[in-house]
C-alpha cells in the first residue's frame, strides 16, 4: 500500500527588537536568569501591555514579502492555560483575526537520488504577533524546576502554512527558505540554537489519492533542519508502521529526542486543551494604514524572487544559478559586491557558488568571515579576463589569498604564475616541442585528433604551465597546418 | 443549559481551583442560580450585531521600541512566596523561581 | 477650630489652611490618624496603616508649602483603596492571596497623589478583588456603615467608603467596575464619581474586569471630586487605554447656573425594584433641580434589564483571566503542603481566593469554555452594544441622566450574602454606564428611615465637569452633603 506524507509548518521566529513585544524590557540573549524580567514580564499585580510598535513594523515586512494580506484591523485575544513559565496565565497573542492573512512562498526542493530538484509553492495561512514563555531550567535543585522570565514577553511571530508538504525534504526546503527570508528582511536574527526560530511540524499520513487528512501529531521545537528531516522521517515510519499494524493515531503533541532520533507523546500537554480565548480588553484593536504599509515598504531590501529576475534578466544567469545566488540575502550581495568591482557576471556567479561557497562549506564558516573579499574576487577575476593568469593559476591565487598570502597581483608576482602570452615566447616553446615529439606530430597529420592534445600538453609542460593555453592552441594548429 | 457536578469539576480543573464534592455541590447550586439570571440574554436577537470589547471606538497606540526596564530581581524576589512544603525558605534559587518539577 | 470640625473641612478649607499656615499638615494628619485610631477598630476601614510613612509624607508635605511649591492637595490626607500598588505598602486587593504582598511599585494613580504631595493615610478595606456590593467579600473583614454599625457599607470600595463617610480621611479613591463607587456613595452618603473609561490610568491598578474598571474620587462634595480629579485624571503611556486628551480643570465648570438643564429620567431606572423610599427621595431631588432651572424629559433605556446578565458574563470572563497570574509561583500565596505542580495551584488558589472569587472565576472559565462562547461571551457583548446605543439616543434628548444610584438603602450584613443574584441586582442602577465606558455620580439627596440615599447622575463621555457642576449646584441649595453620622468619640479625641 502507497502512503502518503502531509506535512504543515508552525514556525515562531523570534522579532529583532530591542525590547519585549509588551513592555520595555530588553531581550538580549543570555542575561542571567530573571534580570531582564520586569514588572510586566512578571505580571505583577496591576501592570498592563503596551504594544511595541517594531514589532508591528516586522510584522507588515513579512506580509509584504510573502505578498499576504496585511490586515487594517487585527486583534489581540489572551490564550488562557497554566503553566509556570508563562506569568499571567494566558499568553497574549492574535486568534481570529491575525495581522497577516493568506500569502505564498516559493521553495527550490533540491535533488534527492534519482528525483530531479523542483520549484514549489508553499501557501501560508497566517502569521499572528504572540508573546513568547519563559524557561524551565531543571536540575538547579532537587525535584524542582526553576524559572526564567527573561524570555517571557519576547516578540514572536508564528507563521502557519497550509499542509501542503509532502516529504521531509519539502519541509526542510521551506523551513530553510522561510529561515533564510526572514533573516533577508531583517526581522529575525535566524539563531536557531539560541531559539530564535523554531519549528512545530505537523505530521499525517494518509493514503495515497485520498483527499481525506490523517490525525495529525504535532512535532514540537525543532531547531535544527537535520533533527527537523530526523523527526519527520521518524514520525512518518511511526505513523505508518502504527496504521499498517491496525492501530489508530490519536492527536498528540510529540517532542524530537536527537539522541534517540524518536519522538513521544508529551505528559504535560495529555489532556485536551481548552484555550478560551478572548479579546484581550488591555488592548484595543491593532490598525495599520495603507501609509503604514507604503513606509515600511519603502524601507525594505529587493526581495529574492525580483533579485532573481533581475540576475537573470540582467546577467544572463540561468535560473538555477540566480536561486542559488539569492538563497541569502549575503551571498547575493557579495556577488553583487563582486561585478561591481569590475568582475564579469557569470564568472563571478561560478566562483561564488563554487570556490567561495566550498571553502565556507568546509571550514563552516558564515560568508561574513570569508576572508577573501568580494573586491579581491574581482581583482582576481580581472587577472583572469586580461589573460594574467590562467584560470588553473587563478586557483591558486585564490588559495593563497584564502590562508592570508597577501593580494591577488603579489601573490602572482610572488608564486611567477603570470601568464605568457608572448607569441613569439610560445612560438618558440612551439618549435622546440614539435621538434622533440616529431612521432607525435606524424600520428597527428595521420588523422589521430589526440595527438594535438598531447602536443598542447607537452607545450604547457614546457612553458611549466604559464603559457596561455589559448594561445598555445592557437599556434600549434597554425603550424601544425602550415 | 443546566449545569452538573461534572461541570463544574472540569471548569474548576481548568481554573486551577480544587474543589471537594461538598463544594462542588454548593457550587453548583449558586451557579446554577447565576446562570439562570444570565439566560435573559438568550431571549434578545443579536443578528448582525458587532459585538463590543471596548467602551472606546480606538485603534491601539503603539510604543518606540526603546528599554526602560533595568534589572530588578532582587526586588521583586523579596516578595517570593514561601516555598513550603516543611521549608520556610522563599521559593527561589539562583535568581530563579522554584517550582515543583516541569514534566514536558 | 476642634478636630471634628477640621476633618469636617473641605479640601479647598484644608487646603488653604496648610498654604497659610493655620495648621501644618503633619498636624492635619494626626488629627485624621487619631480618629482612625479611635474609630477604625469598629469600623474596620483600613486595611494597612503606617503611621511612620503617612508623617514622612506629612512632613515634606509641610516643607513643600514651606518653600512655596505647593499644589492644591499638598499635605492633604487621602485613603487609598487597596486596589491600588504603592510601593513598600502592604497591597491586598481585600485578598488572602496577596495578604503579605508588599507592593514593589506604585500604581500611576499613586505616583500622581504622590506627586501633588498628597499624604496617604492609608489602604482601605475592599470586596476581595473588587467583588462585591457589600465589602463582605473581604479576607480581612466586613467595614460598618457609620450611619449604623449593623449595615453594610455597600462595595466594593466599601472601606473608602466609610473611611470618607466617617471622616476617617480627607477624601479617598475608589475604583467602580460595576458601580463600585456609586452604591457605596449612596449608601453611605457622600459624593462619588466614576469617570469615562480611559480618563484615569489603570496602571498599577489591580484588575477585575479590565474593560470595565475605572478609578474615581470619593468625597464629601462634587467639589472635592473635582479637586481629586484634578489629580487623578491624565494620560499614561502605560495603560493602552489610556485617552491621550488634555489635562483638563474639572472645577471649571462648577460655579455655572443651571438654567436650561435638562435632565434625563429613564422611566426603567423608576420602575419596579426600587424602594419606594428611595424613590421618594430622588422625586425631591429632581423637584430640586427644576427649581433650579432645570427642564425633565422622559426618557427609556430599554436594555437597562439586561445588563445584569451581560455584566454577570463580562466581568467573570475577564476576571477568570486577570486572576489567573495568581499561582504560587512568584509571589502572593502558595499552599504549605502540596506533591507536584498541579497540587501547589490547585490548593493555593483554592486557599488563597475566597467563596465569591471563585465562584465569578468558575462562571467566567464557564462562560469562555469551549463550545459556550458564542452563546454567552459573544452574546453578551453584543448586548452591550445595544446598550451602550441606549445612552447613544438617550443623550440626543438630554444633557444629563438621573436616578437612584441604589435601589434601596444599606442592608444589614449577612442579609445577601449567601444570595449572589440579590446581590448582583444591587448594581442594577449602575452597571449599564461601565458597559457603556459613560461617566457616573452618585450625590447625596436625602435620607430614608435615617439612611442615606444617593442621586445618580450619568453624564455623556467626558463630561465630568458638567456633571461636578450640575452636583455642585444642587450641594449649594441642599445640606444633605454636610451631613455626617453621629459616632461616639472618645472625649479626648471629640
Amino acid at each position: 500500500m502507497e502512503w502518503e506524507v502531509v506535512i504543515g509548518l508552525e514556525t515562531h521566529t523570534q522579532l529583532q527588537t530591542n525590547t519585549k513585544i509588551f513592555s520595555g524590557a530588553s531581550v538580549k540573549y543570555g542575561a542571567e536568569p530573571n534580570t531582564q524580567a520586569c514588572e510586566v514580564s512578571i505580571a505583577l499585580p496591576g501592570v498592563l501591555p503596551v504594544l511595541n510598535k517594531e514589532a508591528v513594523n516586522c510584522a507588515i515586512k513579512f506580509g509584504l514579502a510573502i505578498n499576504a494580506e496585511i490586515a487594517p484591523r487585527s486583534v489581540f485575544a489572551r490564550k488562557n492555560y497554566f503553566y509556570p513559565d508563562l506569568p499571567k496565565g494566558y499568553q497574549i497573542s492574535q486568534f481570529e483575526l491575525p495581522v497577516v492573512g493568506k500569502g505564498a512562498v516559493t521553495i527550490q526542493v533540491p535533488a534527492v537520488g534519482k528525483n530531479a530538484a523542483y520549484e514549489k509553492v508553499v501557501n501560508i495561512t497566517r502569521a499572528h504577533l504572540e508573546e513568547d514563555a519563559g524557561k524551565s531550567v531543571h536540575g538547579a535543585v532537587e525535584g524542582m524546576s526553576g524559572i526564567d522570565l527573561n524570555r517571557a514577553g519576547t516578540p514572536l511571530l508564528e507563521i502557519v502554512t497550509e499542509p501542503d508538504m509532502r516529504s521531509a525534504a519539502e519541509a526542510v526546503a521551506y523551513a530553510k527558505k522561510l529561515h533564510e527570508l526572514v533573516q533577508w528582511i531583517g526581522i529575525c536574527d535566524g539563531n536557531m540554537q539560541e531559539g530564535s526560530f523554531r519549528c512545530d511540524v505537523n505530521v499525517s499520513v494518509r493514503k495515497k489519492g485520498s483527499d481525506k487528512l490523517g490525525t495529525r501529531r504535532e512535532i514540537k521545537n525543532l531547531n535544527s533542519f537535520k533533527f527537523m528531516t530526523q523527526a519527520i522521517e521518524y514520525e512518518t515510519r511511526w505513523q505508518i508502521e502504527t496504521l499498517e499494524d491496525g492501530g489508530t493515531i490519536h492527536q498528540a503533541t510529540v517532542l524530537f529526542n536527537p539522541d534517540t532520533g524518536e519522538t513521544r507523546a508529551m505528559r504535560s500537554k495529555e489532556e485536551a486543551n481548552d484555550y478560551r480565548y478572548f479579546p484581550d480588553p488591555d488592548l484595543l484593536p491593532l490598525e495599520i494604514t495603507e501609509a503604514d504599509k507604503a513606509r515600511i515598504h519603502a524601507q525594505m531590501p529587493e526581495l529574492p524572487e525580483a533579485m532573481k529576475a533581475r540576475f537573470e534578466a540582467q546577467f544572463g544567469l540561468t535560473g538555477y544559478d540566480a536561486a542559488s545566488l539569492t538563497a541569502s540575502r549575503e551571498l547575493a550581495n557579495y556577488f553583487v559586491a563582486t561585478v561591481d568591482k569590475g568582475a564579469e557576471a557569470k564568472p563571478a556567479a561560478n566562483w561564488v557558488m563554487g570556490a567561495i561557497s566550498a571553502k565556507l562549506n568546509a571550514e563552516e564558516k558564515p560568508l561574513e568571515d570569508s576572508p577573501v573579499s568580494a573586491e579581491q574576487l574581482a581583482s582576481l577575476l580581472k587577472r583572469i579576463a586580461d589573460n594574467t593568469i590562467s584560470n588553473n593559476a587563478a586557483k591558486q591565487v585564490f588559495e593563497a589569498m584564502w590562508n592570508g598570502e597577501g593580494e591577488v597581483d603579489a601573490i602572482i608576482e610572488a608564486k611567477g604564475l603570470k601568464q605568457v602570452s608572448d607569441t613569439g615566447a610560445i612560438e618558440a616553446i612551439i618549435d622546440e616541442v614539435l621538434v622533440a615529439n616529431a612521432a607525435m606530430v606524424e600520428e597527428f597529420k595521420a588523422g589521430k585528433e589526440k595527438a594535438f592534445n598531447a602536443l598542447v600538453g607537452q607545450a604547457m609542460k614546457a612553458s611549466k604551465g604559464k603559457a596561455n593555453p589559448a594561445q598555445v592552441n592557437e599556434l600549434l594548429k597554425k603550424k601544425l597546418t602550415a | 443549559m443546566a449545569l452538573s457536578i461534572e461541570d463544574i469539576k472540569k471548569i474548576a480543573h481548568l481554573a486551577r481551583i480544587e474543589v471537594s464534592e461538598n463544594e462542588a455541590t454548593t457550587t453548583l447550586a449558586k451557579l446554577t442560580g447565576i446562570l439562570g439570571l444570565i439566560e435573559q440574554m438568550q431571549a434578545v436577537d443579536t443578528t448582525g450585531i458587532v459585538p463590543m470589547s471596548h467602551s472606546q471606538d480606538l485603534a491601539q497606540r503603539l510604543r518606540e521600541d526603546v528599554v526602560t526596564k533595568t534589572n530588578q530581581r532582587e526586588e521583586f524576589q523579596k516578595i517570593a512566596p514561601v516555598l513550603g512544603n516543611g521549608s520556610s525558605e522563599k521559593a527561589v534559587d539562583h535568581g530563579l523561581y522554584l517550582v515543583p518539577k516541569v514534566i514536558e | 477650630m476642634s478636630n471634628t470640625s477640621l476633618t469636617n473641612s473641605s479640601l479647598f478649607q484644608l487646603s488653604q489652611m496648610l498654604a497659610n499656615k493655620a495648621i501644618s499638615s503633619v498636624e492635619l494628619t494626626q488629627a485624621f490618624l487619631n480618629r482612625i485610631d479611635a474609630l477604625n477598630p469598629s469600623i474596620n476601614a483600613y486595611i494597612a496603616l503606617d503611621k511612620d510613612k503617612t508623617l514622612a509624607q506629612a512632613k515634606a508635605a509641610d516643607a513643600r508649602i514651606a518653600a512655596g511649591s505647593a499644589e492644591p492637595l499638598t499635605g492633604i490626607p487621602v485613603a487609598q483603596k487597596d486596589i491600588f500598588c504603592a510601593k513598600d505598602w502592604q497591597t491586598t486587593c481585600g485578598s488572602k492571596m496577596l495578604a503579605n504582598f508588599i507592593a514593589p511599585y506604585d500604581a500611576h494613580v499613586i505616583t500622581l497623589f504622590n506627586a501633588a504631595g498628597a499624604v496617604n493615610l492609608g489602604k482601605t478595606n475592599m470586596d476581595e478583588f473588587a467583588m462585591g456590593s457589600s465589602n463582605e467579600t473581604s479576607y480581612f473583614g466586613g467595614v460598618k456603615n457609620p450611619w449604623d454599625f449593623d449595615r453594610v457599607p455597600g462595595g466594593s470600595s466599601g472601606g473608602s467608603a466609610a473611611a470618607v463617610a466617617a471622616r476617617l480621611c480627607a477624601a479617598a479613591t475608589g475604583t467602580d467596575t460595576g458601580g463600585s463607587i456609586r452604591q457605596p456613595a449612596s449608601l453611605c452618603g457622600f459624593t462619588g464619581l466614576k469617570p469615562t473609561y480611559g480618563v484615569v490610568s489603570r496602571y498599577g491598578m489591580i484588575a477585575f474586569a479590565s474593560s470595565l474598571d475605572q478609578a474615581g474620587p470619593m468625597a464629601k462634595s462634587a467639589e472635592d471630586c473635582a479637586l481629586m480629579m484634578n489629580v487623578m485624571a491624565g494620560f499614561d503611556e502605560r495603560d493602552s487605554t489610556s485617552l491621550n486628551r488634555a489635562k483638563e480643570d474639572y472645577t471649571r465648570e462648577l460655579a455655572k447656573p443651571l438654567h436650561g438643564l435638562k435632565i434625563g429620567l429613564p422611566k426603567e431606572y423608576f420602575a419596579e425594584g426600587l424602594d419606594a423610599s428611595v424613590a421618594t427621595v430622588i422625586e425631591a431631588a429632581i423637584a430640586e433641580y427644576k427649581k433650579l432651572g432645570a427642564e425633565i424629559v422622559e426618557i427609556s433605556l430599554p436594555n437597562t434589564g439586561l445588563s445584569i446578565p451581560v455584566y454577570y458574563v463580562l466581568a467573570p470572563a475577564e476576571a477568570s483571566s486577570n486572576l489567573s497570574r495568581y499561582d504560587g509561583v512568584r509571589y502572593g500565596h502558595r499552599a504549605a503542603e502540596y506533591t507536584d505542580l498541579m497540587d501547589m495551584y490547585n490548593k493555593s488558589r483554592a486557599e488563597g481566593f475566597g467563596a465569591e472569587v471563585k465562584r465569578r472565576i468558575l462562571i467566567g472559565t464557564y462562560v469562555l469554555s469551549a463550545g459556550y462562547y458564542d452563546a454567552y461571551y459573544l452574546k453578551a457583548q453584543q448586548i452591550r452594544r445595544l446598550i451602550a446605543q441606549d445612552f447613544v439616543e438617550a443623550f440626543k434628548q438630554c444633557d444629563v441622566i438621573m436616578g437612584p444610584a441604589a435601589p434601596s438603602t444599606a442592608f444589614k450584613a449577612g442579609e445577601k450574602v449567601d444570595d449572589p443574584v440579590a446581590m448582583y441586582l444591587q448594581d442594577i442602577y449602575t452597571i449599564s454606564t461601565n458597559l457603556a465606558g459613560l461617566p457616573g455620580m452618585s450625590v447625596p439627596a436625602g435620607f430614608s428611615n435615617g439612611l442615606p440615599v444617593g442621586l445618580q447622575i450619568i453624564g455623556n463621555y467626558f463630561d465630568e465637569a458638567r456633571m461636578l457642576n450640575v452636583a455642585h449646584q444642587y450641594q449649594q441649595v441642599t445640606d444633605w452633603h454636610t451631613q455626617m453620622p453621629d459616632l461616639t468619640m472618645p472625649k479626648d479625641i471629640a
